[in-house]
């Protein structure tokens, strides 16, 4: 059935034209999605629009009590820095909520706000994660360097408020969102909601701070105008769109097609390949996207932490929404590989542990890094034994286990019904003991074919191809590459015109060229253009993929000249700023023109979205 | 100067043009005398291979691209090509090399070769293994000790082989000398061997003289095999040999040689038109005529050789095909003399002397058992550094038999006892204290590295003997000195067809059996059983062994008797091998 067919609603032609503009593009799965959206958004529509004589208004429905548009917040805009899109679910939420209170938020992601925009701002909201050891977002990051620079406008008379995501496992967790907090008190704006801080589990507290939020700028609202009813914000109705479309906290439970090392003999890693299934999920990706995985934990370390712990697999205990077992938390909800700081605090006081009391000083950061580092939860428990726990209190200390985000190697362009990864096993010693990563460790050693995995897909709007007829230079180390192979195949399978060029590096050449065979059918079918690769442990001088790149200056300049789009994908800490100095030198070299023209240069690149980062 | 031969059907040889030919005689004439693309391949990033057409080009640099085949389909399924890697052959003509160059291969061998080294049929030594990167260090390295890998493989004259003969010393290095001098003389010309691996610029050159005064731009139809032997011992199998040299030393003084023609070994499986053949005596030349006789003999293979079908183009298929008194009358109108009436000589076996032999010059020569040639440290019996060990106080030189062993020669009788004490103190005092049977066998290389192979061959063999000394012993017959080849194809490395019991590989596990092959390498084989397994192929060695103990007569050796006792029919041509 086509649009236009439809008969009930009046739409203009404008909107005729643009609704069928979307459906066009749509892909399976997105049109079911958008089904639910709307009819969520026309809740908050009727409201807004009492007036509105085109939109029959249903039986019963009253537009009476909403509040005038005159006596809301003006100018509201809701910011956000998201990396793996909680950010931004819960930007949305918070939007839906307050239009539902008839106001109209500007909802904007970080990566595309127009920083000359901020002086004008008068109410701000920001909800931002944290990346890594203390960082912004990836997108996000331009965003930051502009508030925290000396461009920074005055911003007295703006009010704020902040939601801050991060990890505790991290010692400088929630960084992000105090520094922006921080910063924008001295620049002036007032705070108007106390700043909240979530862990990974943050669905309950994010849901307290959206609705004070809502009760704080729609003052309508807490006189009882009742469209919000109840000061609780249930994230999980909410963040979902209307259909049962698989989700973090619905996933799909995909069945293991193919596992296998991609690694050759003699190689000091364990890369895998996996292939899922998502059939009869609706599952629809795109390249660039990303798979959350839900990992179960090693049983062999729940029977060693339950023996540790000196608890039974089969003790009661109760979770915020049901009843288990320790053992099956310990296997499916907790984290209880590495420890964080939470734990440290929990354990000093089941303990009386004078060395974790002592740990948990304000100045002891790097202590406590330390001693995390060296101690999982086992050892800490091993370690500071407590006689006679209640299984209750040992799970109050723990996180809650968190999906691993994987770069999708495959496109559906050429397996619809299945989903690649590219893992890297993390396996380690510590303590004398054999450890593995949680999910890493999961595919290597359990997951045979036939087993399922409970998995969703986590779009991954910074990190999109370009069109099929623009160049693109991808540089990927180790597993870093897997969306490159999504990119190609679809680009293959598109008959795509651009040209494209790969720079991939590993440890040796031998063992380690993960796909190498793929690769070379793309270079002989000419799908891709240009392939150089740098292998770090095949010679005394050690060359890196950014070795590569200076290499080839002159042309990695022509093509970006040419429009190219150039992505980045693998290793945060190393590789993302080590490519980016060296783009920053060979753009100088090249172009002939200082350090600051060639970092505008790349600046620019990044506001066009044309210098991706997809780095972990 | 019209022969035969000129009027001779030339339809299949190199006065054709190149598009009536195989293409690799188009790919060798446009190759710029051997440099193709090399270069360029060898920095090649993407690949461990070198790609294209070049691999064929690298042979004629002594080198050869194989890949692991035990992890083929393991690597193919892991999204890797293959573990691709080089074969280089050294190329020592008669397999004599000073300490200072053992030093040096097996420096080169632990660094870039798997940390082993393999000796050959052909009397040098085989690096395996070599990554791409790795081969211009390997090169350069040998370079420094004066040795290189030039046409040791590839359709040209390969690695001019010599008798090892310690006892007459004199006689050896005499005809040593000529050896080395014949493999100077035969040895492609071009340039592209220094500038592709030394990265030297080339030289200046008179554009009006040809880069390859012989070879011209398209080299030989196919390998092209020298040999010198030195009666009565047949250690090289002159009779395998395209061109071979007989000494004829009555009394210890050298006169000249008989010369024979037209030896080899290779064959295919369900081709009876390929067949090995061994080598027709065509007369006597005296000592200084030997270079005109190779020139002569080459410039015949060269321009009368089939380079239209790569499976009939060695020099035996030319010889059967234009007559023996044909191509002998090619060679004499060539060389501008007639060869003289060949003389009487006598051999008595192919195999080697074990253990300490002194020679007339006083000299002590030790030669030491290796099974296969294979250079190794084995566990307990450290082989590679017991060599090494020697090699760092010997002041001799070396010698690599044509039967994969190693002589520790020209040691001065006080230094011998230092030389005992390293071998016995790396656990190698008993080594050659083995079977007839086993102190006689050579395998090839074979799996996993060599492309053409069908069957384990070298990693199989010392397994398989030992079933058969357990059949001997039993016999009676484990001091009996018995021939026995095996080969993982049946392009006959090992020199099969020549042994007095032969397996070549059909399959994996799978083996043609060969008896009655002539104990000093004057006679063919012939395939008894075909494509049969360990089981079959034991009890048929079983059979004819007991047999053979019962019913032989004094001295009758173990292929002889297979003949008498009716087992397989005698072979005296090679065309009549598949009879």
């Amino acid at each position: 059935m086509s649009v236009f067919e439809f008969p009930a609603t009046a739409l203009t032609a404008e909107q005729w034209q643009q609704v069928n503009a979307l459906a066009q593009s749509l892909r399976p799965g997105q049109a079911l999605w958008l089904s639910g959206y709307f009819a969520g958004l026309d809740r908050g529509v009727r409201g807004v629009i009492a007036d509105a004589d085109y939109i029959p208004a249903p039986q019963g429905a009253t537009a009476a009590g909403t509040p005038d548009a005159g006596g809301a917040v003006q100018g509201l805009t809701i910011l956000y820095g998201s990396e793996t899109g909680n950010s931004a679910t819960l930007a949305r939420i918070l939007a839906d909520r307050v239009r539902e209170c008839g106001l109209q938020p500007v909802v904007s992601d970080m990566a595309d706000y127009k920083t000359r925009k901020l002086k004008d701002e008068q109410t701000l909201i920001v909800i931002t994660s944290t990346h890594g050891e203390g960082d912004a977002p990836q997108s996000a990051m331009a965003f930051f360097e502009f508030l925290a620079s000396r461009k920074a406008p005055k911003l007295a008379g703006m009010k704020y408020a902040v939601l801050a995501l991060g990890d505790s496992t991290y010692e400088r967790y929630c960084e992000a969102g105090k520094q922006i907090d921080k910063r924008l008190a001295e620049l002036g704006a007032t705070q108007i909601e106390a700043r909240v801080d979530c862990d990974v589990d943050y669905d309950e507290p994010a849901a307290a701070w959206i609705a004070a939020m809502v009760e704080k700028i729609t003052p309508a609202a807490s006189s009882g105008a009742s469209v919000v009813g109840s000061a609780r914000v249930s994230i999980e109705t909410s963040a979902a769109p209307a259909a049962a479309v698989f989700d973090k906290r619905r996933p799909f439970s995909a069945t293991v097609i193919d596992n296998f090392v991609l690694t050759g003999r003699g190689s000091s890693k364990e890369t895998r390949h996996i292939e899922l299934s998502l059939e009869e999920s609706g599952l629809t990706f795109e390249p660039g996207d990303a798979l959350g995985v839900i990992p179960h934990n090693d049983p062999a370390l729940v029977e060693a932490l339950l023996g540790a712990l000196s608890l039974n697999a089969d003790a009661p205990i109760t979770l915020k929404d049901r009843a288990t077992t320790l053992g099956a938390a310990l296997a499916t909800d907790f984290e209880i590989t590495l420890a964080t700081p939470r734990l440290i605090d929990h354990w000093a006081k089941l303990s009386g542990s004078a060395e974790l009391e002592r740990l948990k000083g304000e100045g002891e950061a790097e202590a406590r890094t330390a001693f995390l580092r060296g101690h999982h939860v086992v050892d800490v428990v091993r370690r500071f034994p407590v006689c006679g726990l209640d299984a209750q209190n040992v799970i109050a200390g723990l996180r809650p286990l968190q999906p691993r985000l994987y770069s999708i190697a495959s496109s559906q362009a050429v397996a619809a019904d299945e989903v690649h990864l590219t893992i890297s096993t993390v396996r380690y010693d510590l303590n004398g003991e054999p450890r593995s990563g949680v999910a890493s460790g999961y595919f290597a050693d359990r997951a045979e074919p036939d087993t399922t995995v409970p998995v969703y897909v986590q779009a991954n709007p910074h990190f999109r191809m370009a069109d099929d007829d623009t160049p693109i230079i991808m540089i990927g180390a180790g597993t870093g590459v897997a969306p490159y192979r999504a990119f190609l195949q679809e680009r293959e399978t598109r008959g795509a015109s651009g040209k494209s060029w790969l720079f991939f590096g590993e440890r040796n050449f031998r063992s380690d060229f993960l796909y190498q065979t793929e690769w070379q059918g793309f270079l002989k079918d000419g799908v891709l253009s240009r392939m150089n690769v740098a292998f770090s442990r095949d010679s005394a001088s050690k060359t890196y993929v950014q070795h590569k790149l200076r290499e080839q200056a002159r042309d990695v300049y022509a093509w970006l000249e040419e429009g190219a789009h150039i992505y980045v994908c693998g290793d945060a800490a190393n590789l993302a700023p080590d490519v980016h100095a060296t783009l920053s030198a060979l753009i100088q070299q090249e172009s002939g023109r200082g350090r600051a023209a060639a970092d505008e240069y790349l600046g620019t690149l990044q506001r066009e979205h044309r210098y991706q980062l997809d780095v972990y | 100067m019209t022969t035969l031969l000129e009027k001779s059907d030339r339809s299949r040889d190199v006065s054709q043009p190149l598009e009536k030919l195989n293409p690799d005689e188009t790919l060798k004439a446009n190759s710029n005398q051997l440099r193709g693309t090399i270069a360029e391949g060898l920095v090649a990033e993407l690949t461990a291979a070198v790609p294209g057409d070049d691999i064929k080009l690298m042979k004629f640099h002594g080198i050869y691209q194989q890949d692991n085949r035990d992890i083929r389909d393991e690597r193919r399924r892991q999204r890797l090509e293959p573990a691709f890697d080089f074969m280089v052959r050294v190329r020592l003509p008669g397999g004599v090399l000073t300490s200072a160059q053992w030093l040096k291969l097996d420096e080169l061998g632990r660094a870039y070769g798997g940390e082993t080294l393999r000796l050959t049929t052909r009397q040098t030594f085989q690096f395996h293994g070599v990554l791409k990167r790795n081969l211009r260090p390997l090169m350069q390295g040998m370079r420094d000790v004066g040795l290189d890998s030039r046409a040791a493989c590839g359709d040209d004259s390969r690695g001019v082989m010599c008798s090892v003969h310690p006892q007459l010393s004199a006689l050896h290095a005499q005809v040593y000398a000529m050896a080395k001098a014949a493999s100077d003389h035969a040895i492609p010309k071009t340039g592209a061997y220094r500038e592709i691996w030394y990265e030297e610029e080339p030289e200046p050159r008179n554009q009006a003289t040809p880069e390859e005064p012989l070879y011209g731009r398209s080299y030989m139809p196919r390998k092209f095999k020298i040999g010198f032997v030195l009666p009565p011992f047949n250690d090289i199998d002159i009779y395998a040999q395209d061109l071979g040299f007989i000494a004829i030393a009555p009394r210890g003084k050298l006169e000249g040689f008989n010369v024979v023609i037209g030896g080899g070994m290779g064959r295919t499986d369900q081709a009876p038109e390929t067949y090995p053949r061994l080598a027709s005596l065509i007369g006597f030349v005296a000592v200084d005529k030997v270079t005109a006789v190779i020139d002569a003999t080459m410039m015949v293979q060269r321009d009368f050789g089939d380079r239209a079908d790569r499976m009939h183009a060695r020099f035996k298929y030319t010889i059967d095909d234009k007559g023996l008194d044909a191509i002998k009358a090619g060679i004499e109108a060539r060389q501008g003399f007639t060869f003289e009436e060949p003389r009487e000589a006598i051999f008595t076996s192919n195999g080697d002397q074990y253990g300490w032999q002194r020679g007339e010059d006083e000299l002590e020569h030790y030669t030491l058992f290796i099974e296969n040639g294979r250079v190794i440290n084995h566990e307990g019996r450290p082989l590679m550094d017991a060599l090494r060990a020697i090699a760092k106080i010997h002041h001799g030189t070396f010698r690599v038999t044509p039967n994969q062993n190693l002589i520790i020669a020209d040691v001065a009788p006080k230094a011998r006892p230092a030389i005992e004490k390293l071998l016995d103190a790396h656990g190698l005092g008993s080594s050659n204290a083995l079977s007839g049977l086993r102190l006689n066998s050579m395998a090839c290389v074979s799996m996993p590295t060599c492309g053409l192979a069908m069957a384990e061959s070298e990693r199989y063999l010392p397994n398989l003997l030992t079933k058969m000394e357990a059949i001997l012993s039993a016999q009676g017959l484990i001091d009996e000195p018995i021939t026995i080849r095996m080969t993982g194809c049946p392009n006959g490395c090992s020199r099969p067809y020549i042994a007095e019991v032969a397996l070549t590989g059909r399959a994996p596990g799978k083996y043609n059996l060969y008896f009655g092959g002539g104990f000093h390498g004057q006679r063919l084989n012939k395939m008894y059983l075909e494509n049969v397994g360990e089981d079959v192929i034991l009890d048929a060695f079983e059979k004819l062994a007991v047999h053979f103990a019962r019913e032989r007569q004094p001295d009758e050796r173990f292929g002889d008797f297979a003949i008498r006792a009716g087992y397989v029919a005698e072979v005296k041509e090679g065309r009549h091998f598949n009879d």
